[in-house]
């Protein structure tokens, strides 16, 4: 691997200084939660850090506090631990269920939450160094390449799409985002957090270059609610979503007061999807209608020359999840 | 250049050492045809930022220099002789490498071995013991479990964990566990029957 120090902070501050401090004397900085996602890109080349800020020496990152405004979740918490934690499992279904889907038990132990947020797109010119919009060239060659897995949303100029699974969690939770720079700190709705390309190719997200996610606050899940994640992958495990959807509703005597629907692996963000969701607001969800939402949420769909299947695919999934969410206890 | 990692600031010295590697990284990432060599000619050995670290490898407690760059498979391999543990893919997409750190399986060459700093390693060398094997290691050649065996170590550390963990698992359990070692001679199905067979077996806890 390419030489770098790696520099252990005490506390977010120091983080967030010596990052500023690496800048400043022009040398290139990551931070790094687990390191699962960062360390392929140091091996590949695609990032060059001089400076690694070992974000996992900051004391209290690592921890999920449950209040009665909700769980407020440090970035270092690992996806292990946030499949396992009994709070998140109860009120917060599709986070325990989107962070329990990742990849595998080895990268769940240390990948962390703000890694899994901020992790970069795994399109394969990107990582493949191809001096695509995303390494700093012009050119995005999954539009008229290999896009079987690219965007049938919000694409252009770059088609990446987002492969997290815990983000369209977490806008479908309808959490906020603690970020903290030189400047200070500022909070930022997980919907707004994540930036289209055409907005700016180079980045996935809102955050400045000595700015670090610090932790996530999911609010109080509110009486009635209940949330899901499901997964479509091309294989049983291992692997990011080929399509998948968060769902929140609220239901009153069975009919349904508000939906949140987010998918992931269509889109460079996750996909809130507002034409699903007033299919089912102050309706029974019977198997007709969450077909109906089905159909609505691919209404905008503009798939590439490879990825037509994703639409299918997406229709039954916002379907057969609705249904079976609507029939939990 | 060894330095305490407690509080590790970057000192005045290693900021300017680094400034040529920084033009060698914006050349990087600009013209991604890259030659891998001019990365490399920066950096001397030199001028490769190194650590002390404390950490303790199968029992055994070690004050170590290592590279900053350095993976924990590095060290354990390169450094430490103990080859057992396997390097496939070096991408987290094979699973030959996992070992146990604080008793819990990860990918050994996705991590680095600075951040292994005051922490406890397992590795497949430290399951047998005064000579007797692990019951899974015997029940894994019962089972005809290693076909080449290039997976078998990390095959092994992520059944150890499981068992450690629980040592009762159904069939699904032992699956949903070992979902993250690829076998390239596919013999999955000997490897749950040799985990529950160990589980099984007086002796499980290794
Ligand atoms: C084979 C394989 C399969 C995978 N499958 C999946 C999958 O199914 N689903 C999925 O979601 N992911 C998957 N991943 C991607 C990734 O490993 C995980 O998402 C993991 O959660 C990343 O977390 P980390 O802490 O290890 O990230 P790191 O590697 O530490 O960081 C990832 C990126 O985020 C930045 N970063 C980390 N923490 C912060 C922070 N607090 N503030 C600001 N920036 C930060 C880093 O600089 C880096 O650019 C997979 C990876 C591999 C190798
Ligand atoms: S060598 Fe580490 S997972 Fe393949
Ligand atoms: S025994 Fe050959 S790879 Fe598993």
């Amino acid at each position: 691997m390419k030489s770098f120090t790696n520099a252990n902070p005490r506390d977010v501050a120091h983080a967030v200084a010596l990052s500023a401090q690496a800048h400043g004397a022009n040398r290139s900085v990551s931070f790094a939660g687990g390191g699962s996602d960062l360390l392929a890109l140091v091996k590949d080349r695609i990032v060059a850090p001089d400076v690694i800020v070992n974000l996992k020496t900051v004391k209290g990152l690592d921890q999920v506090a449950a209040a009665p405004g909700g769980l407020t979740v440090g970035a270092l918490v690992t996806l292990d631990a946030l499949d396992r934690h009994p709070v998140v499992r109860r009120d917060h279904a599709a986070l325990a269920e989107a962070a329990g889907s990742v990849a595998t038990p080895q990268i769940r132990n240390v990948g962390t939450i703000g890694g899994n947020i901020c992790q970069r797109p795994w399109c394969w010119y990107y990582r493949n160094g191809f001096p695509c919009l995303k390494n700093g060239g012009n050119t995005c060659f999954s539009a008229n390449g290999e896009n079987q897995f690219h965007a049938i949303f919000g694409g252009g100029p770059s088609y990446i799409v987002h492969p997290s699974d815990t983000a369209p969690a977490l806008v479908a939770l309808d959490a906020t985002f603690r970020v903290v720079g030189p400047a200070g700190e500022r909070m930022v709705p997980a919907a707004e957090f994540f930036i289209l390309p055409r907005d700016d190719a180079k980045r996935e997200n809102v955050l400045a270059p000595d700015e670090i996610l610090a932790s996530v606050h999911v609010p109080a899940a509110r009486r009635g609610t209940r949330s899901t994640y499901h997964k479509i992958l091309d294989r049983e495990a291992w692997t990011h979503a080929v399509v998948s959807a968060a769902i929140v509703l609220e239901l009153e005597g069975g009919v349904c007061r508000l939906a949140r629907i987010v998918l992931g692996g269509v889109a460079p963000v996750p996909w809130r999807v507002p034409e699903a969701e007033r299919v089912l607001v102050g309706q029974r969800i019977t198997p007709e209608l969450a077909a109906q939402a089905g159909e609505a949420a691919v209404s905008g769909a503009r798939p590439l020359a490879k990825n037509g299947y994703k639409v299918p695919l997406t229709r039954n999934l916002v379907r057969r999840t609705l249904v079976e969410l609507a029939a939990r206890a | 250049m060894a330095k305490p990692t407690d509080d590790h600031e970057i000192s005045r010295r290693e900021l300017l050492e680094g400034a040529g590697a920084t033009l060698a990284a914006v050349a990087t990432v600009s013209a991604l045809e890259a030659q891998p060599a001019a990365a490399q000619s920066v950096t001397t050995n030199d001028t490769v930022p190194r650590t002390t670290i404390r950490v303790a490898v199968n029992g055994m407690r070690h004050r170590i220099e290592v590279e900053d760059r350095w993976t924990l498979a590095e060290l354990l391999r390169d450094r430490l002789g103990l080859t057992g543990t396997k390097l496939g893919c070096e991408r987290g997409e094979c699973g030959a490498c996992t070992v146990l750190l604080d008793g819990t399986p990860v990918y050994s060459c996705s991590h680095l071995a600075v951040w292994a700093d005051g922490r406890s390693v397992q590795t497949v060398e430290g399951l047998a013991r005064d000579g007797r094997l692990d019951p899974l290691q015997q029940t894994f050649a019962e089972h005809d479990a290693p076909q080449c065996g290039f997976c078998t170590s990390g095959q092994l550390m992520s059944a150890r964990a499981l068992l450690n963990a629980n040592p009762h698992p159904t069939a699904d359990d032992v699956r949903a566990a070992m979902a993250g070692n690829l076998c390239r001679c596919s013999n999955y199905n000997r490897y749950v029957e040799a985990i529950l067979a160990a589980a099984a077996s007086p002796r499980s806890r290794g």
